[in-house]
């Protein structure tokens, strides 16, 4: 080796290192100072910005409370659902692989990438919203960037749309837009929760952080309805509106003793599981929301007028002879003579020249009195949305004419509620009581609004309608003893009435020892041979009362010979 | 030199206990970070953990070749690193958008990194025979020497590769004795020459790559991505850190390439400002060995080599983290000893392993 070069360069080298040193240490803390800078001096800073990548307050949903019958049989439940949703930005990032989402969600891969690329700036986007929780875990199995998935619930209605019209239904957020879900939004609904939770740069949710609120979920309803009432009410409502070729047709059946209901039906029916046959009021539930001339069904609240003013008994005779009566001008028609009758037959004939004339020979607000305390011309109140009050002049009417068209129904208009809740005033001997969509555990305490003794005489006469010889033969039921009145009713319409249009009524009540049930059935224009209450109305009356007086274990108070019964026990003994 | 200065494993194993022990030390540091910059991923543990035995064992074998054989090499290790660099141009295997692997058939191999190893033997060989400081051909030579393989790796392209290949070179003819004249014209000239790269040589996206580091939020959501990024997760560790295994940023796939080049950030936010000082404090000790070791060569040669091999690690460590940390561009270097994966950790051994061998071979041919 040249040791000479070696001594030589040794002190070159040595301070060059030394300058290298000292431009390495200034380097070394310059790396310092930037360590410092970032977490001393930045560091809540960047520490905000780091929570602000992952940090996310997510809402926990809290399911709606669940609506059941009186028994318990749930009528509206919440179940599960998972609603997909993407980051448009980072699922674009995989925007070859949109193709597989396709068979999973149903959706179209280029239609994807649209919307996707229309909202590039945003944060969140639904792909698909409520499908089954197992789908959504096959969507999450595929490993897309972006993609996430949301719990939620859906409602569902096992009654499908047997309860449609009562309960109604919820939007896809869960919130009550008709009917009982609208009604009782606010004890139904939840209270969502909210946490915070890490999420990664996917937008999945990788832990809890803090629980910042419990869930609170909505709370059930117990319901006044039973459900095998309803079901058979839906039926035969049904049967009927399409063996007349009716245009729809509603039906209340009431507890007297409570004020309950405990069905109510319309038709034409929706299901509220099928969001997409929304629409054009086939929705509304009639029963409340639609108010028809009541027609001959008033009748018994004017022979209320009239025993109430103590000039007439039940045997009290009016000369309804030669059958037409004019008033004013106005020609009152029955269907035929019926000479002299009593206030029995009025009823049972249904004679509007009968009840004309006793409205005329009472004072000029008695039948009015009677119902406006009945509570026609004002809304139930049970809180049901969309309630209609009806018509009921608000003073009583002057003129012959309205006093006397008022007498046997003409001149106002009444829901199918409102008079299942005047009905239900005669079967619970003169007590009008709220009505209740809910279950009671004791009966609200309800209003006196006529003596007991003329709500007895009535009901007398009601079950005097459905005997031989009445209008209600129809509504007779096996076994038990039924009463009710019939209607008929031209339908209005513009410049007067309609020569071919007709509402069909039943109101009626059983079993007469110690009525419990009211029922009122209503066919809208019923468009066959029959149109008569007594022939349309009525037999839906005794078959949903005949189904009801048996399901509820009524006690028959009828023992006569029942053909059934003879025919069996025929065929027992040979 | 008195044979009693050599400790044990100096004399029978040919290993610096100081330097092995500090190299241990660290790599164990690596191996913790790692296992919480893959999501404990004990497969990645394993092949890391794999890595670095044959590495510390490749420095083993090369610790054993005495620097007399080292320096009869080196020309022929030179030679053969630079006609593979030539071949990859041609012949190589294309990964990540560059072209940087030979395919030998068993194994895939990048001569850029023997050439790490080759440039500061080679330029030592150059220098260390001829009068120093250099007289100017003999620079001027040794520089074309640099700039051949320096320039052809980065025509792979791997800039990071070639800045450590071409500082290990100019750190060899630095501590030759450059007359300061010469150095002031090389700057003078790089500095002249800086916006010819930047209009006609440098890649668009190494041009956006500078842009960025001055303002990482002109493209938040390109290529500022990295750099915003890593910064709150070293910002957010703070003076102590978050913890192990709980660093947010990098647990919740917000940094990327974090078990690779931006492992630092993974360290810092677990560790905070203190992991970081002790970490910095390591390699400063590392390197602090290294250039004692040079001081403490018997020949030009030894000290040429060594000096050039602690300052290269130097550059090394200050690239990735200035990078990381956002004062420097991003240049795909990874952290020594830390980061994620294998070739550069067997090179990086190895130049210690030749670190070693001047260390400890110095009585045997002194004598």
């Amino acid at each position: 080796m040249d040791q000479a070069h070696n001594r030589q360069a040794e002190p070159l080298i040595r301070w060059r290192y030394l300058l290298v040193l000292a431009v390495f240490a200034c380097l070394a803390a310059g790396l310092l100072w930037r360590a410092v800078d970032l977490q001393l001096v930045h560091r809540e800073f960047l520490q905000n910005q780091g929570d602000a990548r992952h940090l996310r307050t997510m809402t926990m949903p809290a399911h709606r409370g669940m609506l059941t019958d009186r028994t318990g049989e749930p009528l509206a439940i919440s179940t599960p659902v998972d609603s997909v949703w993407a980051h448009p930005g980072n699922l674009l990032e995989a925007a070859d692989r949109l193709g597989e989402l396709g068979p999973v969600l149903g959706l179209d891969a280029r239609v994807l990438a649209q919307r996707l690329q229309e909202r590039t700036g945003r944060e969140f986007l639904y792909l698909r919203r409520h499908v089954a929780p197992e789908v959504a875990q096959q969507v999450l199995a595929l490993g897309l960037p972006g993609v996430a998935v949301q719990r939620e619930y859906r409602r569902f209605y096992p009654t499908g749309e047997v309860a449609g019209h009562l309960l109604g239904f919820t939007d896809i957020d869960d919130v009550g837009l008709e009917g009982l879900e609208l009604a009782y939004e606010s004890w139904l609904r939840g209270q969502p929760g909210a946490k915070r939770v890490m999420r990664d740069r996917f937008g999945r949710v990788i832990g809890d952080v803090e629980q910042i609120r419990e869930p609170r979920p909505g709370r059930d309803l117990a319901l006044s309805i039973d459900r095998r009432l309803q079901y058979v009410a839906y039926r035969e409502l049904k049967r009927a509106v399409t063996t007349n070729g009716a245009r729809g047709g509603s039906l209340v059946l009431l507890d007297a003793t409570t004020g309950e209901v405990l069905a109510m039906v319309n038709q034409p029916a929706f299901n509220p599981n099928n969001r997409r046959q929304m629409g054009s009021g086939v929705h509304r539930n009639r029963a409340v929301t639609d108010a028809y001339e009541p027609g001959s069904t008033i009748k018994p609240f004017t022979v209320i007028a009239a025993l109430e003013s103590g000039e007439y008994q039940p045997e009290t005779e009016l000369n309804t002879h030669p059958g037409t009566m004019r008033v004013a001008g106005h020609t009152v028609r029955d269907i035929r003579d019926f000479g002299r009758i009593d206030l029995n037959t009025l009823i049972s004939k249904s004679s509007n020249v009968g009840a004309a004339k006793l409205a005329l020979e009472l004072p000029e607000d008695a039948v009015w009195g009677v119902l406006a305390r009945l509570g026609f011309g004002r809304p139930v109140g049970t809180g049901f949305p969309g309630e209609a009050a009806g018509s009921l002049a608000a003073v009583p009417p002057r003129s012959r004419v309205d006093r006397a068209t008022l007498a046997f129904g003409y001149g106002l208009s009444v829901t199918p509620l409102q008079l299942a809740q005047a009905y239900a005033a005669v079967a619970a001997d003169g007590v009008v009581r709220p009505v209740s969509f809910l279950r009671l555990d004791e009966p609200e305490r309800g209003e006196r609004i006529m003596a007991s003794g003329v709500a007895r005489s009535l009901r007398q006469m009601l079950e005097l309608a459905v005997q031989d010889g009445g209008t209600a033969t129809r509504a007779r039921v096996p076994a038990y003893r039924t009463g009710g009145k019939t209607g008929t009713v031209r339908k209005s319409v513009a410049g007067g009435y309609a020569d071919d249009r007709y509402v069909a009524w039943f109101a009626g009540m059983a079993p007469m020892s110690d009525p419990r049930l009211v029922m009122v059935v209503m066919i809208d224009e019923p468009a066959g041979e029959a149109y008569y209450g007594g022939q349309v109305a009525a037999p839906v009356f005794a078959e949903v009362m005949s189904a009801a007086l048996r399901l509820l274990n009524l006690p028959p108070d009828q023992v006569e010979a029942v053909p059934g019964l003879t025919a069996m026990a025929g065929r027992q003994s040979p | 030199m008195p044979n009693s200065k050599l400790s044990f494993t100096q004399r029978h194993l040919h290993l610096d206990g100081t330097l092995l022990v500090a190299l241990l030390l660290l790599s164990g540091v690596g191996l913790i970070t790692l296992y919480s910059a893959t999501n404990q991923s004990l497969g990645d543990m394993q092949r890391q953990f794999m890595r670095l035995g044959l590495a510390f064992a490749v420095m083993l074998v090369v610790a054993q070749v005495p620097p007399l054989t080292l320096r009869r090499w080196a020309p022929w290790v030179f030679l053969a690193s630079l006609g593979m660099l030539v071949l990859v141009l041609f012949f190589g295997t294309t990964g990540k958008g560059a072209q940087r692997w030979l395919d030998v058939g068993l194994f895939r191999f990048q001569p850029a990194e023997l050439m790490k190893l080759a440039i500061p033997l080679m330029i030592a060989w150059y220098l260390s025979d001829r009068h120093l400081p250099p007289r100017l051909p003999h620079v001027i030579v040794a520089a074309i020497l640099i700039a051949l393989p320096t320039g052809l790796i980065v025509l792979q392209p791997d800039l990071g590769t070639a800045l450590l290949v071409g500082a290990a070179g100019f750190f060899v003819l630095f501590l030759a004795g450059l007359r300061w004249r010469v150095m002031l014209t090389v700057i003078g000239g790089v500095a002249a020459l800086a916006p010819v790269f930047w209009f006609f040589v440098m890649h668009e996206y190494q041009k956006q790559r500078v842009l960025t580091l001055f303002n990482p939020e002109r493209d938040p959501l390109g290529a500022g991505y990295h750099i915003i990024q890593s910064t709150i997760a070293i910002g957010s560790g703070g003076i102590y850190g978050k913890g192990w295994l709980n660093g947010t940023q990098s647990h919740l796939d917000f940094l990327p390439e974090r078990h690779t080049d931006f492992i630092f950030a993974v360290f810092s936010e677990e560790f905070g400002l203190t992991g970081v000082a002790l970490l910095l404090g390591l390699y400063l000790f590392i390197i602090g060995r290294g250039l004692y070791i040079a001081a403490n060569a018997q020949d030009n040669f030894g000290r040429l080599v060594a000096g050039s091999v602690a300052l290269t690690f130097f550059v090394y460590v200050f690239v990735n983290i200035g990078m990381v940390s956002g004062i420097l561009p991003v240049v795909g270097l990874p952290l020594p000893l830390i980061s994620y994966g294998g070739t550069s950790m067997v090179t990086l051994l190895a130049a210690f392993g030749i670190l070693m061998s001047i260390h400890t071979h110095r009585k045997l041919w002194a004598s």
